[in-house]
């Protein structure tokens, strides 16, 4: 089948006072059209950095030094601002990590959900029709008296409102490829089953392929076909979702598990020691390495390439996969 | 229903505040060394005079009873009678209020037009050499008070290179308009005489271009770091990659809530304006109230004293008063918080 | 006993000066901030010096010289001479020692008031004090400080001293206003809230807790305002309420150079840079400083 998107050896970096932060370092990943894929790994791995960089939203202050970004056979990464710009929407869109601060505080929920509709749909829409298919896309995503919220403010509207606004706009636009940044991560927990589930639903029938950014390992357990394990700014291990679980490979991705709360576990919880790395001087070898139990000689000079341990199953370390 | 319960709300706020400054200004005013009856005869006039005088304006009465009278008559538009030009204050006032208000709002345009304009190009193109020379001007006009820049504008765009007129509202030879709102521009424009709308509006330039840098500076600052901050918003990067066009946010959805806090600061700085138009108006000849408000002055002319105060102060709590409203309006956050 | 207590749990860390090394050093970093002070020393040594390295210190009093009226700027007279034949230099070298004079004198008075009724309002937030406190506030906040300044001044006799008063009376309520935002947003935090329950006196805790929270603010804004204080002070001069001639003030300056545009411009021109100098110089430190305390940045 051929992939939705293929990332291969995305090189990101941001510009700061001080120098140059190589945040990200070699990321390659694949999604296939109606797959749902999962990235974990803990704040500051540089996940959203990876999605922003697909979208082509970074900061001023951020460049992709080297890589491609596939998307259905055409590399984002070169192509011209205004065919960009008629990817997103369309082609892939993305739900952020704060409602909040995700929709325009002085405009109505109405007025950007029509803007988005309108422009970012494959064809042109007039307002009249892009009216009522802003209503709809609120009704399917369970909002009571959609009429009502389109005049609404984001202000007026509760943090799990907010967050199904974000989420029908992304889909109203009927991408083929979804990011979702953390979706539920700033919401109350009561709601965050509720809105999990919403989005699971609204995917699974229209075969949207999904992104699914977490630092919550349970999530991703409930909603993703695929895990890809990121650490520093690399991809440490990826493999079907059932498979990462019960055979994890890299240490980190061990570690991870392992400082997982478990309703049946005793004892305390464990943590993952040690920090990230510093990016500005990042380390010549193995970027997991200094937090690493395993380490060698060989992890501190030379960095592991992802290689297939096992079918389907990739992982980043010299200690499981010889990296010849 | 919330919204008129707002402005009633800062109204009575702004009626309060008003009554308060009347109250220590005329404190002020009356508990003051020196006879102002005397001061307003001169010298040369006998005791009976003065007393005859001073008993005629009522300044013989205990404070209080002045004040209240003072309060009566001000709430029907009688602001007393100026010891100077011997005519009630509140026609003098209405006499040269008219060309500070024309110099002012000239100014507040120049302000909205410029400021907002260098502030988005700032922002927009952040860190390049168009916002290091926006900013660098910025700097400049902060530091450098409006006289300076009056002084300047006149020397270079009058004298060396004669661009424009300096002195007066009108040149000696052209015939100005009948007066209809007083703001010479507008009614030369109103009566069709276009000759002098235009030698009124050249002569408009340079005082009110001199007022309006400090405030231009100002605003461009704050738009620029409104439209920085705004622009690495989420909002900003949602609607991107939903499909929304870079120019349709830009215009709509990023201009919109970054010029909330460069709308607060204009309203500040036109008020400011007023004050600082004193001293714009004396370098270029100009015949508003800072003549007659200095005349005031330097004669102690009290009740005009007072009455220039509080035009100003009115003047104040009305622009507060508008920028809040407009504020309020434009930012959905600050009506509804109390939903 | 309960002194100690308090002394203990004081949250006295926060103090921006406990490394002014580090701070200094951060300071240093910044150009222009360098510049600025580098500056302020020139005006402010030129001040305390100025009878000792101005050119022609007699010029500074009463003193005429008719031949020499209007003369344009040359070696002699690097400024140019007034009408009365006095050496511009000289006269603007002697006026920044009125100016700032002007500034300390108006900051020594206006700051104290208004820290301290702003900070009652904070503390006291919700109660009849804090009503009072800012109401009045607000009503001096009414109109522009120079207008104020000019009506309370052009009702006493005019001269330094009054003037000085008057843009004290007019500049206090800033004061009141920023520390009362402060103080009523940290009112709540933790810190005040164990030093209360401790046990710790109201005047305790405005001065020992809440005081410190303000300093950075309040360090930064006093510097920024020097520069406008003395514009203030020029301005009264200029409409005549301060100093009275032949004292040499700048704003008095200007408005005599004012009369004799353009022709001897430099009778305007060059004190009225003078004024945009020290504004400048107080603004470069004052930006400096915000930077430093890391308030915001534009």
């Amino acid at each position: 089948m051929e992939p939705l998107l293929e990332l291969k050896d995305l090189c990101i970096s941001y510009k700061i006072y001080e120098g140059r932060m190589k945040v990200i370092d070699k990321v390659t990943l694949t999604v296939l059209p109606g797959e749902k894929i999962g990235i974990v790994g803990e704040s500051g791995c540089g996940k959203t950095t990876t999605m922003k960089s697909i979208l082509r939203i970074l900061p001023p202050n951020g460049r992709v030094d080297s890589g491609q970004a596939f998307f259905k056979g055409k590399d984002l990464l070169k192509i011209s601002d205004t065919d960009m710009q008629r990817i997103r929407g369309n082609g892939i869109s993305m739900i952020f990590q704060d409602p909040t601060a995700a929709l325009d505080p002085v405009f109505t929920v109405g007025d950007q959900l029509i803007a988005v509709i309108r422009y970012g749909s494959k064809v042109p829409i007039n307002r009249r029709e892009a009216r009522t298919r802003a209503i709809a896309a609120l009704k399917e995503a369970q909002m009571p008296d959609p009429e009502r919220i389109m005049s609404n403010y984001p202000v007026q509207l509760s943090g799990g409102m907010r967050q199904r606004v974000c989420i029908a706009m992304a889909l109203a636009t009927e991408p083929e490829l979804l990011i979702a940044d953390e979706p539920t991560t700033s919401l109350d927990v009561t709601i965050q089953d509720q809105v999990l589930r919403l989005l699971h639903s609204l995917v699974e029938r229209r075969k949207t392929s999904v992104i699914f950014i977490t630092h919550n390992l349970g999530v991703v357990r409930v909603i993703a076909d695929k895990v890809n394990v990121m650490y520093a700014g690399t991809i440490v291990e990826s493999g079907h979702t059932q498979e990462i679980f019960t055979n994890p490979l890299h240490p980190y991705t061990v570690d991870l598990l392992a400082a997982m709360p478990r309703l049946s576990g005793g004892g305390l919880e464990e943590r993952v020691p040690g920090r990230i790395p510093d990016y500005l001087n990042p380390p010549l070898g193995c970027r997991f390495q200094p937090r690493c139990t395993k380490a060698q000689l060989r992890c501190s000079l030379e960095k592991p390439k992802l290689v297939e341990a096992k079918p389907g199953h990739f992982v980043a370390c010299f200690l499981e996969a010889g990296n010849e | 229903m919330n919204i008129f319960k707002f402005i009633g709300n800062r109204l009575f706020q702004g009626i309060v505040v008003l009554i308060g400054l009347s109250l220590v200004i005329f404190i002020i005013a009356r508990v003051v060394p020196g006879d102002p009856a005397r001061l307003a005869l001169g010298s040369t006039a006998t005791a009976e005079q003065v007393a005859e005088f001073r008993s005629k304006m009522g300044l013989d009465k205990p404070v209080y009873i002045q004040y209240w009278l003072w309060l009566q008559h001000a709430v029907h538009g009688d602001l007393g009678i100026s010891l100077v030009t011997r005519r009630p204050v509140a026609e003098d006032i209405l006499q040269f209020f008219p060309a500070t208000f024309e110099l002012c709002l000239m100014s507040l345009i120049f302000e909205g037009i410029f400021g907002i304009l260098l502030g988005t190009i700032a922002g927009r193109f952040a860190n390049s050499w168009a916002d290091n020379a926006v900013r660098l001007f910025s700097y400049i006009g902060v530091v450098t008070p409006p006289f300076v820049f009056g002084i300047l504008f006149m020397l270079f765009f009058g004298y060396l290179l004669h661009w424009l007129p300096s002195i007066g509202q009108l040149s000696p030879n052209i015939v100005g308009p009948p007066r209809i709102t007083g703001l010479i521009v507008l009614d030369s424009l109103l009566t069709g005489n276009f000759l002098a709308a235009k030698d009124a509006f050249l002569h408009l330039l340079l005082p009110s271009l001199s007022l309006a840098m400090g405030g231009i500076a100002q605003d461009a600052r704050i738009t620029r770091a409104s439209i920085v901050d705004n622009s690495g918003k989420d909002f900003i990067n949602a609607l991107k990659s939903c499909g929304v066009p870079n120019m349709f946010i830009m215009f709509k959805y990023l201009l919109k809530p970054s010029l909330i806090p460069t709308v607060s600061m204009m309203g500040l700085s036109f008020a400011y304006t007023f004050s600082n138009a004193f001293l714009i108006e004396t370098i270029y000849g100009w015949p508003g109230m800072s003549r007659y408000g200095m005349n005031a002055i330097l004669n102690k002319d009290l009740n005009a004293i007072i009455g220039v105060v509080m035009v100003l102060g009115i003047i104040f709590v009305t622009v507060n008063l508008l920028v809040d409203i407009i504020i309020a309006y434009l930012d959905p956050r600050i009506r509804l918080r109390t939903q | 006993m309960l002194n100690q207590k308090i002394k203990m749990y004081s949250n006295s860390s926060r103090f921006p000066f406990e490394n002014l090394k580090r701070s200094w050093y951060k300071f240093s970093r910044n150009p222009l901030s360098i510049l600025g002070l580098g500056l302020l020393f020139i005006i402010i040594l030129s001040a305390l010096f100025a009878p000792w390295i101005a050119p022609y210190p007699q010029h500074a009093g009463k003193f005429i010289d008719l031949k020499e009226r209007f003369q344009p700027p040359s070696t002699s007279h690097l400024c140019g001479t007034d009408s009365m034949g006095r050496d511009i230099l000289t006269r603007i070298l002697f006026g920044y020692r009125i100016s700032l004079l002007l500034g300390v004198v108006v900051l020594s008075i206006s700051v104290p008031i208004g820290v301290t009724i702003g900070m009652v309002a904070g503390y006291c937030k919700g109660t009849v004090i804090e009503t009072i406190c800012m109401r009045i506030t607000d009503i001096f906040l009414s109109v522009p400080p120079l207008i104020l300044a000019m009506a309370v001044a052009s009702v006493l006799r005019p001269n330094l001293q009054n003037s000085m008063l008057a843009i004290s009376l007019t500049w206090w309520p800033w004061y009141s206003r920023l520390i009362y935002g402060v103080v009523s947003g940290t009112r709540n935090e933790f810190f005040v809230q164990s030093a209360e329950i401790i046990g710790a006196s109201k005047v305790h805790i405005m001065v020992r807790e809440l005081f410190p929270q303000t300093i950075s603010t309040l360090f930064t804004k006093v510097t920024l305002d020097m520069g406008y204080a003395i514009l203030t002070g020029a301005s009264l001069s200029f409409v005549g309420l301060g100093a009275q001639p032949p004292t040499p003030d700048l704003g008095t300056m200007v408005s005599e150079g004012s009369k004799f545009l353009p022709e001897q411009w430099w009778m305007s021109v060059f004190p009225a840079l003078a004024i945009v100098l020290v504004i400048l110089a107080f603004n470069l430190v004052g930006d400096g400083l915000r930077d430093l305390f890391s308030l915001e940045r534009v």
